[in-house]
């Protein structure tokens, strides 16, 4: 660093801490985070891993020896089928009702100075930092307490007894923080002067909203659709409070823990695993093309801009 | 028009935040309100001011509150431990692999909660990789030695599954710090911090030891255990004052350590907090002397139907993220809280 500097006292020292600091900074740190990501990466591996084993129990817990058989009937166990299926349309519905909410929210903490506005910031975090267990629990205070009069008339039964209804209710809820937050995140640096032009061409607030503004934010309206697809349908305990009867795929999962837990639970969540990666992954890709793009655009406007301000002058 | 334009953030945010003051504020005032009241589910319950609930939440559990209080405690102290150097890495180690990096942080969410601590379990069990590795090969913990039913695997669990809502507000935190400073402060001869980062090393180091001895029950406050536990603090201070001597710089302690408090109080309460409520991690790694709060409001909601008291449990829980978000909020401000200002 400072070796060859003349102050002799000091450079010796920071010339010798210099070096194992730039061994810390150049080596120690990267390997070590690359080792803790990797250690968080682990139980997905050993999930995938374990969806192949041929265990020698009725509990997949203890490998046995490799085998497909799983993977060839991921549905070979009864109920299986029914609650996945049960997860998809909730996740999916759930989802749909959520991102339209969270979206509107986002767009208006993002383009709109109110009085409120952070009031409604911190409102907004708090489900986000409330224990899942809270929720869950005080959901469930208050579908029970729906079934006497007059809530009963109020709600027309729908809140009690629990089932998939309140299942969505639930992750509608739980969602829409997480959508803020996503949409949001991608709205930064938002090119406000496309929307402006727009107005300025004679399109109203409407139309520029659908032609200019929609296409913009897409991206980040697809990445929070699909983060919270993926905390929908792998919810487990806000679920367990406001499901009743209804089973869900998690909840099968823990009902099954007690007395049989077969090689496909690991098949069918290696397949929900390997979908919402793919579609993520697909998403950012997209996100990235589109951003060279108008990269390129900006650049070309900007070398034009620029060669006209040469010629203007002259 | 103008009227209009005023109105319209209103209108934009008014569904979701109609949807979240029914299914998010209503449900926790029924909760105060359930967690004040008296009787049982077969003749219903009634809002009594039975300020009884509270003190039986505090009084009746005290072994579930205090494995609460250390394997929660415990949980996010070594969360810590690894998230910030983790933290640090990505965000000034990461280069043009920050994004994957982030992105693989939050992969395990794609997986479900319940997928994952199963993992743990199948890696800690008697059978597993791990102590297949330790205890046969290396030879390191005796033959009996097992880890799934100890606080050892519930504090792993928790480590594990919040160790990201401990990195992602660190790396916020990280990120923001102009890396110009670092080098402007190691320009004015900020060199190692050789004999400070060596104390402090020794005391955290002998801290983390008596800690875990005491918190995972390998020790207990008698005299028989007073040698292993002194043994493990002398160790752990030894470790800590070498690492601590060899990592921490001068520009860390004065620059970027300040800079990123914001973050180490975030993500401490996002994970403490939520510890407390864990029973996922007790129900499938732990035994019932190792059960926590959080197992205690699942029992008492879905078995027991004894809501009273479990909703005096929860809004505990409740009040303490409200006062710990509040606190935030004031000191740091609103904007911080959401990703600043889009």
């Amino acid at each position: 660093m400072s070796s060859g500097s003349e102050l002799a006292v000091p450079s010796t020292r920071t010339a010798r801490g210099g070096r194992t600091m730039q061994t810390v900074e150049r080596w120690v740190v990267p390997l070590f985070t690359a080792a803790a990501v990797f250690y968080l990466l682990v139980p997905i591996l050993v999930m995938i891993a374990y969806s192949f084993n041929d265990p020698p129990g009725r509990f997949n817990f203890v490998w046995g020896k490799f085998s497909l058989a799983a993977w060839l009937n991921p549905f070979g166990r009864p109920g299986l089928q029914e609650a996945l299926v049960t997860s998809l349309g909730i996740a999916f519905i759930a989802t749909i009702v959520a991102t339209a909410l969270g979206t509107l929210i986002a767009l208006a903490l993002t383009r709109y100075d109110f009085r409120g506005r952070s009031s409604t910031n911190v409102f907004l975090f708090i489900p986000m930092a409330t224990p899942e267990i809270v929720l869950g629990a005080s959901l469930l205070t208050m579908f029970v307490g729906t079934a006497q009069e007059p809530f009963k008339t109020l709600t027309g039964g729908l809140l009690f007894p629990l089932g998939a209804q309140t299942i969505l209710v639930a992750h509608v809820m739980f969602n829409i923080s997480f959508v803020v937050v996503t949409v949001r995140a991608r709205m930064q640096g938002f090119p406000r002067h496309l929307e402006e032009a727009a107005m300025d061409l004679g399109a109203n607030e409407w139309t520029t909203f659908w032609k200019v503004t929609f296409p913009l934010i897409l991206p980040g309206i697809l990445a929070a659709f699909l983060l919270c697809f993926s905390l929908s349908i792998d919810d487990f305990v806000i679920t367990q409070f406001t499901s009743g009867t209804e089973q869900t795929f998690p909840i099968w999962v823990w009902a099954s823990i007690r007395n049989n837990f077969p090689p496909q639970i690991h098949v069918i969540s290696t397949m929900v695993f390997a979908g919402a990666i793919l579609l993520v992954a697909l998403n950012t890709l997209n996100e990235r093309r589109v951003e060279r793009r108008d990269r390129r655009i900006g650049s070309e406007e900007a070398a034009r801009a620029a060669a006209a301000h040469q010629e203007a002058p002259a | 028009m103008t009227r209009r334009r005023w109105l319209l953030p209103y209108l934009l945010i008014a569904p979701g935040l109609l949807w979240l003051a029914l299914f998010f504020v209503l449900p926790n005032i029924q909760m105060v309100l359930m967690s004040l009241s008296s009787g049982t589910i077969r003749s219903g319950f009634e809002f009594s001011w039975a300020f009884e609930n509270y003190v039986e939440a505090f009084t009746r559990f005290p072994d579930n509150v205090v494995n609460s209080l250390v394997f929660g405690g415990l949980a996010t102290l070594l969360c810590f431990l690894i998230g910030y150097p983790m933290a640090y890495g990505i965000a000034f180690r990461g280069g043009r692999y920050k994004t994957l990096l982030l992105f693989l942080v939050i992969a395990p969410f794609f997986t479900s909660f319940l997928i994952r601590t199963i993992s743990w379990r199948i890696i800690l069990g008697d059978q597993g990789v791990f102590l297949s590795l330790v205890r046969d090969t290396l030879g390191i913990v005796p033959p009996n030695f097992s880890i799934i039913g100890t606080p050892l695997a519930v504090v792993s669990g928790l480590t594990y599954q919040y160790l990201p809502f401990m990195v992602l507000p660190l790396y916020v935190a990280l990120e923001k710090i102009d890396y110009r400073l670092i080098e402007a402060a190691r320009d004015l001869y900020a060199g190692p911090w050789r004999r400070g980062g060596a104390i402090t090393g020794a005391f955290g180091g002998g801290f983390l030891a008596a800690a875990l001895m005491l918190g995972l029950r390998y020790a207990s406050l008698d005299a028989e255990s007073l040698v292993p536990l002194l043994l493990a603090v002398a160790a752990g201070a030894a470790i800590g004052a070498v690492v601590g001597s060899f990592l921490i710089s001068e520009a860390f302690v004065r620059v970027i350590w300040p800079l990123s408090l914001p973050g180490v109080f975030a993500g401490s309460i996002l994970v403490f907090i939520p510890t407390l409520g864990d029973y996922v991690n007790v129900e499938l790694l732990g035994n019932p002397q190792t059960q926590m709060i959080g197992n205690v409001i699942q029992n008492r909601f879905l078995q027991q139907n004894d809501y009273p008291l479990a909703a005096a449990l929860s809004f505990i829980l409740m009040a303490a993220i409200l006062v710990a978000i509040i606190v935030y909020a004031r000191v740091l401000g609103t904007e911080e809280l959401t990703g600043g200002r889009g």
